[in-house]
């Protein structure tokens, strides 16, 4: 028996807005991540990658709802917990969470040591000034940021700066599980870089133990993690490692998505960009049977009246589609 | 150089500076450009190199502090009302952000209306206004009769942008200046939008100037490539030369910092 660092067993939340309806924005993720790993998440936007990320966390609070399933890090099941006790227990310690614009997180009026002392703090009462500044520099310098951030207010570092400070900070107690969420689209690509090497340098020196990185920018994501998976209206429709599925995508929404891909690099003015017609499904009722059929553009009509179950290749690769691997080769 | 076309946009030493005395801020140097008729022009820089003042000078939004720009050969002369009315007639924009460029208070329609109306369309009947708005509409994929009726806060980002691109369809102006149009989009629909766009060119052979910082986006759809840092090109050229053999270094540096699918992304080099 094989042992997972995290493991997502069927969840489901939703959504309750102001006139009471449901909008299922996770719906049945299943997911296992194995130590050191990372996995990375890809859609467009409004499939409910965000929310997965939230939902993961475990902490849920108006408007996102717990339905069913469960969250299990390290053989720990937290997806029953109070909101209270995640708070308390396990933020910041087994789960941290980067939003995307993680650098407004900062208090303008208080130092960047503060905000650790709040962290440390919250976990370790007891914990002295000297110990966590300590700690604290010794992380930084680890990380590559400057010692003397430490004792500047955000307004004066630049926007790369304060991000990665925000990331040095979500993980000053080594979580086990990081939830990065398009940490990097708000960044030049030069800051981008060093976010990215940054999150390369927690995975190596072991300070994180499993990273979920969420972006729609699949170059990133294929330089960035070990699988891919590609997300469609709240269910994982595919998924693989970042090899297979940036050069051989299955299911016909992946195989939209790669097609859209941009990279400087030769050959690329060639290849004709593929832009997948149409929108998202809403989630409020999203339709019956595969939920990419409205836009598919090889769908038949058994695909929009049959549950489409999730098909396990003997590689490992899963994707959710009625046709079988050599027909998706053949069209 | 006749292959390339007549000159459409041209400029010789423009400069804008801001602010007086000590704090002074260069934000383009003395910068000289070429642009062809019907073209695709990129302008490549990171945040702050001035693209967007740049931008915003191209279209007599601003006002140069020195050089000067001339349009289809002739010096162009922005002093009064009549004379800026003129110029926007030949050349307009889609923006970054397609949530600032609709009145939220007017519906939808009522934007491409406008650009009937501009376009001495006002005495056409109704039933042909509809035509023009329904054709505009599938030009971009989206649906007229869905759109009517509708505020720009029901539309997506995607969607909104694609409108402003219907927009520019109805006017048909000789210049657009795309300032960053997908930057705030995904993937997906970044696709379509370019897709669109090189449509647009081939159909109504306009020039089109592209403002980006993603220099991945700048290989794809353009034919001339211009780098910009700190205010001035220091590069520039056809876009394979440009992107494939990069001969300036802030060129080398931004290619080397996008993440690569065939290549090796090397991230020890920050």
């Amino acid at each position: 028996m094989e042992t997972y660092m995290l493991e997502v067993q069927d969840l489901r939340t939703k959504y309750v807005t102001r006139f009471r309806e449901n909008v299922y924005a996770v719906d049945g993720v299943s997911l296992k991540i194995k130590e050191g790993k990372s996995i990375g998440i890809a859609g467009e936007s409004g499939c409910g990658k965000s929310t997965l990320a939230l939902s993961l966390m475990g902490y849920y609070f108006p408007p996102l709802h717990y339905i069913s399933g469960d969250i299990i890090i390290d053989g720990k099941n937290i997806s029953k917990l109070k909101p209270d006790t995640i708070r308390k227990r396990i933020l910041g310690k087994e789960i941290a969470y980067i939003p995307q614009a993680a650098m407004n997180a900062l208090n303008p009026t208080q130092k960047i040591i503060r905000f650790i002392e709040d962290v440390i703090h919250a976990h370790h009462p007891d914990a002295t000034k000297k110990d966590i500044y300590d700690i604290a520099c010794e992380r930084f310098e680890i990380l590559g940021l400057p010692r003397s951030v430490l004792e500047k207010h955000a307004v004066e570092l630049s926007g790369g700066m304060k991000q990665r400070t925000v990331i040095a900070i979500s993980t000053i107690l080594s979580p086990k599980v990081l939830i990065a969420d398009e940490p990097s689209s708000a960044l030049d690509v030069t800051s981008q870089k060093m976010v990215i090497k940054m999150l390369r340098e927690l995975m190596e020196k072991e300070y994180i133990k499993v990273m979920i990185f969420i972006t729609h920018e699949l170059p990133l994501l294929y330089n960035v993690t070990d699988d891919i998976l590609v997300m469609y209206a709240g269910q994982i429709v595919e998924s693989g490692t970042a090899k297979q599925m940036v050069f051989d995508p299955l299911h016909p929404y992946s195989k939209g998505l790669m097609g859209s891909i941009i990279v400087p690099e030769e050959g690329v003015r060639d290849h004709q960009l593929t832009a997948i017609p149409g929108t998202p499904p809403s989630l409020k009722n999203p339709p019956k049977g595969c939920r990419f059929a409205p836009r598919c553009p090889y769908a038949a009509p058994v695909c929009s009246s049959m549950e489409v179950p999730d098909i396990e290749l003997p590689n490992g690769r899963h994707y959710r589609c009625l046709m079988s691997e050599r027909k998706i080769r053949e069209v | 150089m006749s292959e390339l076309g007549a000159s459409c946009l041209s400029g010789r030493g423009v400069t804008k500076v801001f602010g007086i005395g000590k704090t002074v801020t260069v934000a383009v140097d003395h910068v000289d450009f070429d642009f062809r008729e019907g073209q695709i022009i990129s302008i490549v820089g990171e945040s702050g190199s001035g693209k967007t003042t740049f931008s915003k000078m191209l279209l007599g939004l601003i006002s140069m502090t020195e050089g000067e720009i001339s349009f289809q050969g002739k010096p162009r002369v922005l002093k009064t009302c009549a004379q800026k009315r003129k110029y926007w007639k030949d050349i307009q924009a889609i923006f970054q952000d397609p949530f600032a460029s609709y009145n939220s208070f007017r519906k939808v329609d009522s934007v491409l209306l406008d650009c009937i109306n501009m376009r001495d369309g006002k005495a056409l009947p109704q039933k042909k206004k509809e035509e023009m708005m329904t054709e505009a509409c599938s030009f971009v994929n989206l649906k007229y009769e869905e759109l009517t009726n509708k505020y720009p806060f029901e539309l997506s980002g995607g969607q909104m942008q694609r409108l402003m691109i219907a927009r520019i369809f109805l006017l048909k102006p000789k210049i657009l200046l795309a300032d960053e149009p997908t930057s705030m989009v995904d993937a997906c629909s970044r696709a379509t939008i370019l897709d669109m766009l090189l449509k647009l060119r081939s159909e109504v052979n306009m020039t089109i100037i592209f403002i980006t910082h993603d220099i991945g986006l700048a290989y794809y759809v353009s034919d001339q490539v211009y780098i910009m840092e700190h205010g001035k090109f220091v590069e520039r050229g056809n876009a394979e030369n440009v992107i494939l053999h990069p001969q300036a270094e802030y060129t080398k540096r931004l290619i080397s910092d996008v993440p690569k699918i065939y290549g090796n992304w090397d991230l020890t080099t920050v």
